[in-house]
């Protein structure tokens, strides 16, 4: 052996950096990264016996324009957060959200494809693209707490802590499903907003034991966000429908532990429980029959403006 | 609030285990206000593409680095003692990470 031998950089360990393992592997569909697992891999698509298929796909566009329209509020902090770190870690978190939405509308187009909006004859558009693209505000199920302006960094932490909370709870029993998809993507979004929460509940508590003026805007953002926190809780006819059949969750059923979670974050953070009357709906109409506030025509108007601009557009 | 409020968060060196590596590494560093949201910033900066299994966080004052100054009296002496390489002797093939 040569005595004076230097290493051949390409037989290096792996450790040596730590981005190094990630040229191993089968990763050619990827820029970065190996070891990628399918959410659905190995998963039956066949929409259990006995259930609506259009209700469940009413039930999936709820639960999917529910983190598409929080992950594009989300990923409205892009280079706009107060620092670089809450920037990145909140285009995290939006595209955690994305990724629920991308196979929720996806599952909502397998159930009942008469739910995707028509695209001129050769659109290459998928139907998941069609759905998030080329609906009208009508057409959304969202809840209206995802609508609602970011307002400042505290509001959004404010809002973050209810929706993740609320969703984790749901998300938590959705694993129970029926659905062997609605199952996979709940098992795969627990761990996703398990962290979400995590992080909105610290800030929540930094922010409220923080300074005066981090408190107050605190404060002021619960308040700002909280008459959208009873609609979370009221059932839909799609969701009574689907729990029933054993594939959906119904909301009212997880009111009560997340009430709990929250006492435990306001209580730790010495912050009282809004008073405030719930935001009415039209005519006991909301978010979920898709009658919803100004603040969604908008949003939809800048993430669609584009996509509708080519309907045959090739992305 | 009775401790002076600073305006500028310290400064944090993250080291990541890889999935495939034994050491942590350093990889960079970050702002944040404490330990803990350090390793959470670590978590969404460094380790969103899949690359750690495991997050080292320390305060980067609380690091005492050699000064370049200092270079060839601590570095140059072991310049020229080859005989403290491993590189008499074969490696069975069964030794990794070698």
């Amino acid at each position: 052996m040569d005595m004076n031998h230097t290493p051949d950089p390409s037989h290096l360990p792996d450790d040596d950096s730590v981005y190094e393992g990630l040229l191993v592997g089968d990763d050619s569909q990827w820029a970065f990264g190996t070891d990628f697992e399918d959410p659905l891999a190995g998963v039956d698509t066949t929409v259990p016996d006995g259930v609506d298929t259009h209700q469940l796909a009413v039930y999936c566009l709820m639960l999917a324009d529910d983190a598409l329209v929080m992950s594009h509020r989300l990923s409205e902090w892009c280079s706009n957060a107060p620092d670089l770190e809450e920037d990145i870690a909140l285009a995290n978190i939006a595209l955690d959200l994305l990724g629920q939405a991308r196979l929720l509308l996806a599952r909502a187009a397998a159930a009942d494809p008469s739910v995707v909006p028509a695209l001129p004859d050769g659109s290459p558009v998928p139907p998941e693209d069609a759905l998030a693209f080329f609906r009208d505000d009508r057409e959304f199920r969202n809840v209206r707490l995802v609508e609602a302006d970011n307002g400042d960094f505290a509001m959004t932490i404010a809002r973050l802590l209810l929706f993740s909370t609320w969703r984790l709870a749901l998300f938590q029993r959705l694993a129970a499903s029926r659905d062997h998809v609605l199952s996979a993507v709940a098992v795969k979004g627990v761990k996703e907003m398990t962290y979400h929460r995590d992080y909105a509940g610290r800030w929540f508590l930094t922010l409220a034991r923080g300074t005066d003026e981090s408190r107050r805007r605190l404060v002021a953002g619960l308040e700002a966000i909280w008459p959208l926190h009873g609609e979370l809780f009221t059932t839909h006819a799609a969701e009574l429908v689907t729990a029933e059949s054993g594939v959906g969750v119904d909301p009212a059923t997880v009111a009560d532990e997340v009430d709990v979670r929250l006492e435990q974050v306001f209580s730790m953070s010495g912050v009282d429980r809004p008073d405030v009357a719930p935001l009415a709906g039209v005519r006991g109409k909301t978010g979920r029959c898709g009658l919803h506030t100004e603040a969604l025509s908008r949003l939809l108007a800048e993430m669609q403006v584009v996509a509708r601009a080519h309907p045959t557009g090739s992305w | 609030m009775t401790e002076q409020i600073q305006g500028d968060w310290p400064l944090y060196e993250v080291f990541v285990r890889g999935k495939r590596g034994l050491n942590h590494v350093h990889v960079g560093s970050l702002h944040a206000a404490d330990d803990e949201m350090a390793v959470r910033h670590a978590r969404d900066v460094y380790t969103r593409r899949n690359e750690g299994v495991s997050i080292w966080v320390v305060r980067s004052d609380a690091i005492t680095a050699s000064s370049p100054d200092e270079k060839d009296p601590l570095f140059a002496p072991s310049g020229d003692k080859v005989y403290r390489h491993p590189t008499f002797y074969d490696i069975p093939d069964n030794v990794p990470h070698m």
